[in-house]
């Protein structure tokens, strides 16, 4: 498959791209820098093309100029031989365009979205029954029919916006982020459909993500950070110059984030990341690895992640020392601070958690991870009190958030799944009311302020308004908040989703010492190498456990002969693929 | 002490939230001024400009007599003369006419012969309310007409003549009716604007989520969010009294102390009732709607424009639910009557009960409104 693949794109790259920018800059009014900064690519046909970046790199916006849904302020953009801005009615009606909200209608079933964007774009009736049934083959719809659009889980929406984007098989198909948002096996099945329609139809596609490891499921890459491109070619190129630079280095199973921490501090190390049961190091250009290690220190393959790193990391940002918490101190009996047994919620028929078991030790970093839709953020509102559980105990630090006093709230930090403070309030201001509100005096409020603005580095923000910063400071200022009461307890509701890899390294750093001090921190995570930070976790399905443990025996528990040593994403797939699962049965 | 800084904390950051937005620093101020000046020149019930035709068949002295007393009263202004049924009729068709003076050929003789003759007058009685105001002032100025004409030839008086005195507002001006009408309803409007978006917004957001997992106990989030509403409420409406006062010269004979009573117990049950809106809303729009669900309503059945005695008396029943009704008789007691805090108990008692029960409904949907 790969060779044909190549081979199909080299003939394609000989011919005229689909899709040509050159030079493309836009920016908009309020905004400190331009959102694309003269932007140059080719999209060919017969290949993907992924457009990859961080959020708030520009990508969205280079997609809707390609449409002609913008006007660029300088460049000038060909699409399918047309140039954008004369005729862009014509260049829409033969592109295939999905947003990342694509607009489906929720009270429609599936079909009659199907149906309904057949009409939009005047498909005949003729065409209509084979082309449909094609489509729901390929997403595997086809059992849903009769659904509506709203009850479809996250990533069988996608699927069915996939779906309606193709009722008129176009020749360019652009896709925003299809795959944010959407657990695992959704994302390989998206995928799987994007690699069948440039094999069969040799349809050229633009594909836009944030996640690092879907670059290397593209045929080419274009990278783009703070509208410019830092570099484009197959994923191959962008790691050739890192061999002999990554290692991995091997420790006690519960001693990985330590060693981590500790490989961080030493001055050749560039990068480290746990992975697996090991810490993947990445050191700097022209620097060897210690002799006679111990641990040894064995070469790995370099993936696209570390020249991402390695680029960014180039443009010189200052090294952050680890954040300095205070140790909470030793409780006198609890040694459980989160105990769930038999916890149950229903929604009138639906069960969204059913009989949930668990419970997590102080100063542990224990996940919480499932598909969409697997009740993950129906136990997590109940456990913070904000949701009233059918059935079944739960007690956090020894009281039920629900029902305990006002006072047994302030032990618990909170930082939801969206950015949840007030937008129109500068950073200080959104501080200074947590900080009141969790009950700081006047002395202690200036104290933790100062902390927080040095420590996230919000300091020469302190004035903007929340709502205008952008992606990473957002979540760096709720995380500030969520810890200016210095709680014992921190609610992490998917903290990382759309944020660079470096902020998210720096928040596990944070979250390391957090826990060092013996804070306990509940996360969900869609990230799967994220959840190799956790010291246990619980994948949910349908509302109950699959599997509990960590992250080795999760890994362990999924190693078979054609896989015998499964990343955390295989792992993944391979608990929620078990029968009892049949809606993402194959 | 640490509860009392939790709900200044909350009530700041509302302040802040509201008036950081050169939006909802506009929406606050500016709206309510304007409606405060187009419904007090605009919404009157005195007709000034009534347009009259005459179809004199008689052009004698008594007829010209009575036409110089219409055109002369300030209320109707005299288009060209009509001079056969047919223009009669298509005056009032085309609306050119309000009225129509006819005085048959023979009004004049009989006048003087008998003492009386007939007249008549065409209407237009599509509006009704319109015409039966017009028909009030012309019946007036034929009564006024005949005794004039009595004592002028000596005729016998009437046996009995009505003379009418309006008390409180001699001059029956409607416009020392409406004002005071106007504080309550722009109180409302801005009140229930501030209150109902404030829970909305921050569900819509997810903000509300965040507040809930502070130790800010719900009674503390319902007093810090009421007390935005409260003190913005009072700002306003001791703007608009002084300008109605001082900009619309309508007498305020009452005691001050008795108008904020009034004003602090309507203020508290408008917060309530826009809390509970808000805390009913899953997302801004259905708070929009709330409001609007709730103001159209709650307006009409107020007594601001037509009174509520002749109401059907179920309805009458459901307006006793509306912080309105009873604001209203404060206010236009207070301002034209001078009536005092023992007079105005009956209103007083039902706004608190309103306010506290909205109020505590409200934050009780804080925590147990399902999503």
């Amino acid at each position: 498959m790969t060779k044909s693949m190549s081979e199909t794109m080299t003939e394609a790259m000989a011919a005229a791209p689909l899709l040509h920018a050159e030079q493309v800059s836009k920016s908009f009014a309020g905004m400190a820098r331009a959102a694309l900064n003269a932007v140059s690519l080719c999209v060919p046909a017969g290949a993907v093309t992924g457009l990859i970046g961080p959020d708030a790199a520009g990508k969205t916006t280079f997609m809707r100029l390609c449409c002609g849904l913008l006007r660029p302020d300088a460049g000038r953009i060909t699409v399918l031989d047309r140039q954008i801005g004369r005729d862009d009615a014509a260049i829409q009606a033969e592109i295939g365009y999905m947003p990342q909200h694509f607009g489906l209608y929720e009270d429609l079933t599936v079909a009659e979205n199907l149906t309904l964007y057949a009409d939009l774009h005047s498909v005949p009736q003729a065409q209509r029954p084979d082309r449909f049934a094609q489509l729901l083959d390929m997403t595997q719809l086809g059992h849903f029919t009769t659904r509506l659009a709203g009850r479809l889980s996250g990533g069988m929406k996608q699927k069915l916006g996939l779906a309606c984007t193709l009722v008129q098989p176009p020749r360019l198909l652009l896709l925003d982020e299809p795959t944010v948002g959407v657990d695992p096996v959704s994302r390989r099945e998206l995928w799987d459909i994007v690699y069948r329609l440039v094999a069969t139809d040799g349809m050229g596609v633009l594909l836009c993500t944030a996640y690092l490891d879907e670059a290397e499921r593209c045929q080419q890459v274009v990278l783009l950070h703070e509208g410019a491109v830092l570099g484009s070619g197959h994923p191959a190129d962008f790691t050739a110059h890192l061999n002999g630079r990554v290692f991995g280095v091997r420790g006690a199973a519960n001693q990985r984030r330590a060693l981590q921490t500790q490989l961080r501090q030493r001055p050749e190390v560039r990068d480290a990341v746990i992975d697996r049961d090991r810490v993947r190091v990445l050191l700097a250009p022209n620097t060897a690895p210690p002799a006679n290690a111990a641990p040894p220190w064995v070469p790995l393959a370099p993936r696209f992640e570390d020249a991402f790193i390695d680029r960014l990391l180039e443009q010189a940002t200052q090294r952050h020392p680890p954040m300095q918490v205070a140790a909470r101190p030793e409780p006198s009996a609890l040694a459980e601070v989160i105990t769930v047994s038999n916890l149950s919620r229903r929604f009138g028929a639906f069960v969204a958690v059913d009989q949930v078991s668990f419970a997590v030790r102080r100063g542990e970093i224990f996940g919480l991870l499932g598909a969409n839709g697997a009740g993950k953020s129906t136990t997590f509102r109940m456990l913070c009190g904000l949701l009233p559980a059918s059935s079944g105990q739960l007690s956090v630090a020894g009281v039920d958030l629900r029902t305990a006093a006002a006072q047994a709230r302030a032990r618990i930090g909170y930082m939801s799944q969206k950015f949840a403070l007030y937008e129109v309030l500068s950073v200080e201001q959104n501080l200074r009311f947590f900080g009141r509100a969790y009950g700081l005096n006047r002395q202690r409020l200036r104290e933790r302020l100062d902390w927080a603005l040095n420590e996230f580095g919000l300091a020469p923000l302190r004035q903007q308004n929340a709502g205008l910063l952008p992606l990473g400071f957002k979540q760096r200022l709720a995380m500030a908040a969520a810890l200016l009461h210095e709680p014992d307890i921190l609610f992490l509701d998917e903290p990382t989703s759309g944020v660079d890899p470096l902020e998210r390294r720096a928040f596990w750093q944070r979250i390391d010492a957090l826990a060092n001090a013996g804070v306990t921190i509940l996360i969900t995570t869609h990230f799967m190498d994220e959840a190799e930070y956790c010291d246990r976790m619980i994948i949910l399905s349908q509302g109950r456990i699959l599997i509990e443990g960590s992250p080795a025996e999760v890994r362990a528990g999924a190693r078979r002969p054609e896989q015998p040593d499964p990343s955390m994403e295989d792992a993944f797939i391979h608990w929620i693929s078990q029968p009892a699962a049949p809606e993402h049965a194959a | 002490m640490n509860s009392l800084r939790r709900i200044w904390a909350l009530a700041i950051k509302e302040f802040q939230a509201l008036l950081r937005d050169k939006k909802s620093r506009f929406v606050i101020v500016v709206p309510p001024v304007i409606q405060l000046l187009v419904f007090s020149f605009a919404a009157s019930f005195d007709l000034n400009h009534i347009p009259l035709a005459v179809y004199d068949e008689d052009r004698g002295s008594a007829a010209s007599s009575l036409i110089a007393r219409f055109s002369g009263s300030g209320h109707f202004t005299l288009s060209a003369p009509v001079h056969n049924e047919r223009a009669l009729q298509h005056r009032i068709d085309e609306a050119q006419a309000l009225m129509v003076l006819h005085l048959p050929a023979d009004f004049s003789r009989q006048l003087h012969q008998n003492g009386s003759a007939p007249v008549q007058l065409i209407i237009d009685g599509r509006n009704s309310n319109t015409a039966a105001i017009a028909l009030s002032y012309a019946n007036r100025i034929v009564d006024q007409f005949n005794t004039d004409w009595a004592q002028s030839h000596h005729l016998p008086n009437p046996p009995s003549v009505l003379i009418s005195r309006a008390w409180f507002n001699p001059n029956l001006e409607s416009r020392w009716f409406i004002v005071p009408g106007v504080v309550g309803l722009l109180m409302l409007v801005v009140v229930m604007v501030v209150t109902a978006l404030s829970v909305a917004r921050e569900r819509e957001q997810g903000t509300f989520d965040q507040l809930l997992v502070t130790p800010l106990h719900p009674a503390e989030i319902l007093l810090g969010k009421a007390l935005p509403g409260l003190l913005i409420g009072l700002f306003e409406a001791s703007l608009i009294v002084l300008i109605a006062v001082y900009g619309f010269q309508v007498p305020l004979l009452g005691s001050l102390t008795t108008l904020y009573a009034g004003i602090a117990l309507f203020l508290l049950s408008a917060t309530g009732v826009g809390l509970m809106i808000s805390a009913l809303s899953a997302t801004l729009q259905q708070a929009v709607l709330g409001v609007f669900l709730f103001l159209v309503p709650a307006i009409i059945l107020s007594g601001f424009a037509t009174p509520i005695a002749n109401m059907p008396p179920l309805v009458q029943e459901l307006t006793l639910l509306n912080p309105l009704r009873y604001f209203m008789v404060i206010l236009r007691g207070v301002f034209l009557e001078g009536a005092g805090f023992n007079e105005l108990r009956n209103q007083f008692w039902p706004l608190a009960v309103i306010g506290v029960i909205t109020l505590l409904i409200a934050g009780w949907l804080f925590r147990h409104r399902m999503n």
